[in-house]
């Protein structure tokens, strides 16, 4: 006979716990509700701002309790956690989640200015707060199966995103798109089937239970197979070229979401699985993990520098983002997973304010290609200023924020004492001068340099619209530069939250399998 | 029985793998099926197979008597099935918006996106 009790779950959920999976329901329910509010005109846009403020707001009701009482779980349907669908919420998995949801917000109020009249017809907010459902899900999920789930769920919400619109540019960009991330959680599915082959079980904190008594061989390859789709989905080095190839066609505000949140997703998943689930396997895989380190490191800034359309040339420099959060993988010290966490953090916030920019620019220039542009610092000074502190947060210049995740990154692979460790530090510093050179010589192009002859600029957009676009995109910016002027907060957060990365037992034991039950 | 599945999940794995390789969208498309079926048929496999009967539990009894088929294996595919069919369905109207806007179903000749031959970026600064 099975006990019950050691089956099933038999009281209910607190009310307190079910924030952790409230932001989910908000989105879905929220996108839901906005595609059957479409024909309401401006209603729409009300809306999704309304449900993506009640997100952020129980966000930060969980991220401020992951940081009083440790990580938090919440298992569905009364199973208990190895049967039944767990959601669990540490610092790094709360803190992004709350990140993606401002840069969501950033997001709708930037895309409100540009599309203007345009009502909610088409399902543009349906489909953001659907991609941020997606988007936070992986982040909170604490079960593999339903990370694909969330990992589809996000797929075809930027498939609808992408092609919204449908100019020609638009469907070359999601048909390489498409395929290729499709092909992506493809594998990663294939993955997952090995795995619970192996192991029977395909919740994390089981997966840290039984993983170290499986056949290590087999593990790794499956572990391999996880670095590909991961690294496919978070344009690490040899597979990236679908990104620069996609993240320019769409509306510059569909590509700040995406470079904000889609990459970021994917590197985090890899973190998750190859530092957390099978430490084993990633030192099997080191090797490998510091030559993609390093060859996205080097090779991304140097396709930004040789890149003239504007969209085209950041997408470079999203990818050399991953490259150094993939230095944290390759050296997972606590310094290494701190600045990895902390770099996702940072690209979320600096990238999305980046492409809001670069739509900035090429609205007020009416062109795409650096080439055509000039002047501009005598049309638009602020634009200047915010572009170029992004760029200098990008490459990790020291009041901005993206200095901390970089100081980290090398004292991780500066305290490994071993010759891999220097080459990836000093890969760092070589990708920071190279992405320095790159978005100083946009800079230069676009706003220093007279404007090329016979360049018009369009007449300047109404001022309400101007108000919104500049509004989200500074308050961003303004983000990024408090959050490195005063980065005491981000600190205090790693210091309890990255050591759960490398000793999970707080999290086996928020998810209920501390005893090792069944 | 797990041998001759495993063989045939190679199979689809590698008649995927070919058809991907193609430079024909709807051919890539079909690849993408092939593999994605290959994967389902995996996960059904990686949950041992038996003989056995459909996991069913008996009326007043808490467990099932005696043993049973895997049955999350099937919960796995069902749910892999019904988005891999989604995802089709989408890449398909994609391929063919592409080809009707486009005029290209070869992604050699699809470069609107990424076109060829632009001139070098200028050497000033």
């Amino acid at each position: 006979m099975v006990e019950v009790p050691q089956a099933m779950i038999e009281t209910a959920t607190a009310a307190a716990d079910w924030v952790v999976v409230l932001p989910l329901v908000l989105c879905l329910m929220g996108a839901a509700a906005a595609l059957m509010l479409r024909k309401s005109g401006g209603l729409t846009f009300i809306f999704a701002v309304l449900i993506v403020c009640a997100v952020i707001a129980c966000e930060v009701t969980l991220l401020l309790r992951v940081f009083d009482s440790g990580p938090l779980s919440m298992t569905m349907g009364k199973w208990l956690p190895p049967f039944g669908i767990s959601f669990a919420a540490d610092i790094f998995g709360a803190g992004f989640a709350l990140t993606a949801a401002v840069v969501t917000l950033a997001v709708l109020v930037y895309a409100q200015g540009e599309r203007g009249a345009e009502d909610g017809r088409d399902g543009f907010h349906s489909m953001v707060l659907l991609l941020l459902a997606g988007v936070t899900g992986s982040f909170l999920t604490g079960d593999l199966f339903n990370l694909y789930v969330w990992f589809e769920v996000m797929l075809i919400a930027s498939f609808g995103l992408i092609v919204l619109g449908g100019r020609p540019a638009q469907l070359d960009g999601a048909v390489k798109y498409g395929f290729l991330n499709f092909l992506a959680t493809t594998f990663f599915l294939l993955a997952l089937g090995l795995l619970y082959g192996l192991l029977g079980t395909l919740n994390m904190a089981d997966i840290l239970r039984v993983a170290p008594s499986a056949n290590p061989a087999a593990i790794a390859g499956v572990a391999a197979l996880l670095l590909l789709a991961f690294g496919m989905k978070a344009a690490a080095f040899p597979v990236n070229a679908w990104l620069p190839a996609a993240y320019h066609t769409p509306p510059a505000v569909v590509s700040a979401l995406f470079a904000g949140l889609l990459t970021k997703v994917g590197i985090y998943a890899m973190l998750r699985s190859l530092v957390v689930l099978l430490p084993a396997s990633r030192d099997l895989l080191e090797p490998v993990l510091v030559a993609i380190a390093l060859a996205t490191l080097l090779i991304a800034p140097l396709g930004a520098i040789a890149e003239t359309n504007l969209r085209r040339a950041i997408g470079f420099l999203v990818i050399g983002g991953v490259g150094s959060v993939l230095v944290g993988i390759a050296v997972p010290s606590l310094a290494g997973v701190s600045g990895a966490g902390l770099y996702i953090f940072h690209a979320i916030l600096t990238m999305t304010a980046l492409y809001l920019v670069a739509g900035l620019i090429e609205s007020r220039t009416g062109q795409t290609d650096s080439r055509q542009m000039g002047g501009l610092y005598a049309a638009s000074a602020p634009l200047s200023v915010l572009f170029f502190v992004l760029v200098l947060a990008t490459a990790g210049v020291p009041p901005f924020l993206g200095f901390w995740p970089k100081l980290l990154l090398l004292q991780a692979g500066l305290g490994e004492g071993s010759w891999v460790g220097g080459l990836v530090a000093a890969a760092l510093v070589v990708n920071a001068v190279l992405t320095l050179i790159a978005g100083s010589r946009l800079w230069a192009h676009i706003f220093w340099r007279a404007a090329p002859a016979g360049a018009l600029m369009p007449p300047a957009p109404p001022r309400h619209t101007i108000w919104l676009r500049y509004g989200a995109t500074g308050a961003l910016a303004a983000v990024v530069v408090a959050a490195g002027l005063w980065p005491n907060g981000l600190f205090e957060a790693l210091r309890v939250g990255a050591p759960d990365l490398l000793d999970p037992s707080r999290y086996v034991a928020a998810i209920g399998l501390a005893g090792g039950a069944p | 029985m797990d041998y001759v599945l495993a063989i045939l999940v190679g199979c689809f794995v590698a008649l995927g793998v070919y058809l991907l390789l193609s430079r024909s969208v709807i051919r890539m498309l079909i690849g993408m099926t092939i593999l994605g079926n290959g994967v389902n048929l995996l996960i059904f496999t990686a949950g041992r197979l038996t003989r056995e009967i459909a996991p069913i539990v008996p009326a007043g009894l808490d467990q099932p008597d005696g043993p049973i088929a895997n049955p999350l294996p099937q919960a796995l595919i069902l749910t892999a099935i019904v988005i891999g069919f989604a995802m089709f369905s989408f890449l398909l109207v994609l391929a063919f918006r592409a080809y009707q806007s486009l005029d290209a179903d070869n992604t050699d000749t699809m470069r609107v996106a990424e076109p060829v031959n632009e001139p070098n970026p200028p050497l000033s600064y």
